[in-house]
């Protein structure tokens, strides 16, 4: 048994690491956090001449083929660093979703693409009222001339603004159906939403009478729902990666910050009552790692748990990223409230992620239903009744 | 990243499987609900027997002292099925996980000829003394003290949370040899016979009802000075050294015991009434119980990783610090979702007619207050953590 990322692993998530470090410093991501998109396209081109675009995308399709463990240990680094810009969007969400639910044709143009870093693109889900449960998705097609119309309105769309085309997850007839929008279509109007979290830019996109041709259908029905599932697991396991790369940078500069500011003549870091902080975000920190390790792992080798594998470990860290950056705005005291200190970056960072996929409270019900509900009474018991 | 087990361990796992299945004995339930402390300890002295002569005891200990020399992987398999199999546990517990690995580490071959395999087998119980009244958290505030007189140390004073010191035939003890001597030196740590004369072994009742722990008294016992484990003066570092060890690898029965508990209490929603309809169906109680089998799996989880960088590295690290406050915490927590879940039953004890599972709940939610505190309190526990890993100030 072999539980940590291999030696082939650790060297990638270096080469991120030293690749963000140097070219999406904070002071980059400031940048960027304070423009309308938060893309750099000079960075997307050298993100995609790094392969990263690629990665779990096939090899048939000019991806690289890799793991899901190689793209977790590269997106803790990328959460790490809180590198803005549409990657997540594109190889995390679209990616995975068009792999699963696109015909050989829809691949070949759309993954080549991806892989190439020519091609960015998003999935327009959540609707008014924003629910992750696919119940949640109303907005409905219509038939005309040979194509279908969508019509309505799709909020908190992740890169809607640089993206090339969007996934746009209506129903059809009563059922899932995805389809690929081109930005440009007529009748396509994206508005920016004034999220909370700076480095990870969100839309409200607005459909009306767009015009859908036959070959733009990307699946319905029962295809439709068996594509959404496990590219939505792919998402959430990604995102759980990302978040505890943001959670190990929370640790490392609170530690720093504990260890070097004086109080009552000595660094706050030797009083217990910080020095027990520090350890709780250890604590949380690990914990998220070996859950978004295992969700990871499972989804990689198509482990029949690995959704209630997924739904553990977003449920985790979903509030385990949030405590962390509660504790270490508490450390830095009057420095982590300022604007300045990087603390509130991660933490609207946080906050934003807990609800991204679902929140804790929905993936414990997910588990509830998969553990609970599929352990009944024993006979005898039920029988008997009790209380 | 490879999580199966490789095929000389799955062989492993399916011998031991088939052997706990043909072996566990069929009365034990019977035995832990309704036995007196010393009676059930003699059962699991005997069955402890039964696992040594079987070969199943001290899979990792060197083959020429009573092992199997087995990698750390197949121990940590063995304390997982143990618990799956719900085998009783062995008697001589502490001897298993830390006294036996310090002797290993630390003694000379005689002494581990005349220890080792009486410990496999349960011969010989050992208890550990550590703790004084003034020695708690402040473990190295120790004060007992051992004087050497000739070939002999004289040993007097108390030490105190001495788990199974009613049972045990020896006790690993660690004194101050050198009186000048404050804190982390001038320690020694010895073996004392239990049955010395000027040993007295009073039982501290705990809060459970039980007395799990006792108080021993050393009034002038004279011990060999070929008792001496590791050298004269180096007691904190012996007494230390296999501490992280055990927090390592224990964690995978404790893991496997919630899980257990857990699945219990899954059925039990099912059937106890809340408001009106089963506890399964209460959209609080399902979060709750959603929130604790994310817990409990994210302890296997880290419990992997911390076996796996063992296997990698060779040593645990103060990690183990963060499996302890983990586990210990989540099983107060566990242990109070199952007791607001079961509701008023949960708080009738054994013996009591309409109490659910023989009253474990309510022992169990007693029971555990006591695991953030024994073994180093969680306070203890985050200080390691800051200062040993992340490398933060000494606080005390």
């Amino acid at each position: 048994m072999q539980f940590e990322l291999t030696e082939t692993q650790q060297t990638l998530k270096n080469t991120v690491l030293k690749f963000l470090a140097a070219e999406c410093p904070m002071a980059e991501v400031r940048r960027l956090m304070e423009t309308d998109t938060a893309f750099d396209p000079a960075l997307w081109r050298k993100i995609a001449e790094q392969g990263w675009t690629g990665m779990l995308i096939p090899e048939s399709y000019g991806g690289f083929g890799m793991g899901m463990v190689d793209m977790a240990s590269a997106l803790e680094e990328i959460g790490r660093a809180l590198m803005p810009g549409p990657f997540f969007s594109t190889v995390l969400m679209a990616g995975p979703l068009i792999e699963r639910a696109g015909n050989e044709n829809q691949k070949q143009k759309y993954l080549g693409a991806i892989a190439r870093g020519e091609a960015k693109v998003t999935v327009a889900f959540l609707e008014d009222p924003p629910a992750w449960s696919p119940d949640g998705v109303q907005m409905t097609a219509r038939a005309a001339g040979g194509g279908y119309l969508l019509d309505g309105k799709k909020l908190f769309v992740p890169d809607a603004a640089v993206a090339d085309f969007l996934v746009v997850i209506a129903r059809l007839e009563g059922q899932l159906a995805l389809f690929m929008v081109g930005s440009n279509s007529k009748g396509l109007s994206i508005s920016p939403m004034s999220s909370m979290d700076l480095t990870r830019k969100v839309y409200e996109v607005a459909l009306d009478g767009v015009k859908i041709a036959p070959e733009d259908v990307l699946a319905t029905g029962a295809a439709a729902a068996a594509a959404l599932g496990p590219a939505r697991a792919i998402a959430t396991a990604g995102l759980v990666a990302e978040m505890t790369g943001g959670m190990q940078r929370l640790l490392e500069i609170t530690v720093e910050y504990a260890k070097t500011r004086k109080q009552f003549g000595r660094p706050i870091g030797q009083f217990q009552a910080v020095q027990h902080q520090c350890a709780d975000m250890l604590l949380y920190t690990e914990s998220s790692r070996s859950g978004a390790y295992y969700a990871a792992y499972a989804l990689q080798e198509a482990i029949p748990e690995a959704p209630l594998a997924v739904s553990v470990a977003k449920a985790y860290s979903s509030d385990a990223y949030r405590e962390t950056g509660n504790r270490a705005i508490q450390v830095h005291g009057g420095m982590g409230f300022t604007w300045e200190n990087d603390a509130h970056l991660y933490y609207r960072r946080a906050k934003v992620s807990e609800q991204m996929f679902g929140d804790a409270a929905f993936h414990r019900e997910q588990i509830a239903k998969m553990v609970v509900d599929a352990h009944p009474a024993r006979p005898e018991e039920k029988a008997a009744g009790r209380g | 990243m490879d999580l199966n087990l490789t095929p000389a361990e799955l062989k492993f796992r399916d011998e031991l499987r088939a052997w706990l299945r043909a072996n566990v004995p069929s009365d034990w339930e019977k035995h832990r609900t309704e036995d007196e402390m010393r009676e059930r300890f003699e059962f699991l002295r005997v069955w402890q027997k039964k696992v040594y002569q079987a070969g199943w005891a001290g899979l990792s200990w060197p083959k020429e002292y009573g092992g199997r020399g087995a990698p750390l992987m197949e121990q940590v398999i063995f304390t997982e099925e143990m618990a799956r199999a719900a085998a009783p546990p062995l008697a001589n517990v502490l001897g298993l996980s830390l006294i036996g690995p310090t002797i290993i580490a630390f003694g000379t071959d005689p002494q581990k000829k005349r220890f080792l395999a009486n410990i496999l087998s349960a011969d010989e119980i050992w208890c550990q003394g550590f703790s004084e009244p003034n020695a708690g958290s402040d473990l190295a505030n120790v004060r007992t003290e051992a004087r050497l007189d000739g070939d002999h140390y004289v040993i007097n004073g108390q030490k105190v949370w001495n788990s199974y010191g009613w049972a045990a035939d020896w006790c690993a003890l660690l004194t101050r040899s050198d009186p000048n001597s404050t804190k982390h030196q001038g320690l020694t740590y010895i073996l004392v016979d239990m049955k010395s004369p000027g040993v007295e072994v009073r039982p501290l009742r705990q809060m459970t009802g039980e007395s799990e722990f006792c108080e021993i008294f050393f009034h002038d016992v004279r011990v060999p000075a070929a008792n001496v484990l590791g050298k004269v003066g180096d007691g904190w570092n012996v007494a230390i050294g296999t501490l992280a060890h055990e927090r390592a690898t224990l964690g995978a029965g404790v893991q496997i015991t919630l899980k257990r508990q857990f699945d219990r209490l899954v059925q039990l929603s099912h059937t106890t009434i809340r408001n009106g309809k089963p506890a399964a169906e209460d959209p609080v109680i399902r979060q709750k119980l959603g929130q604790c089998y994310t817990d409990i799996e994210i302890m296997r989880l880290n419990q992997m990783r911390a076996i796996s960088r063992i296997n990698q590295k060779g040593v645990p690290g103060p990690e183990g610090s963060v499996l302890k406050i983990f586990w210990t915490e989540l099983n107060q927590r566990f242990q109070q979702i199952a007791t607001e879940l079961l509701g008023p039953y949960a708080s009738l004890t054994k013996g009591d007619p309409h109490a659910i599972d023989e009253g474990q709940w309510a022992y169990g939610f007693l029971r555990a207050r006591g695991n953030t505190i024994e073994a180093g309190t969680s306070e203890v526990q985050r200080n390691i953590v800051g200062h040993f890993v992340l490398g933060l100030p000494k606080s005390y």
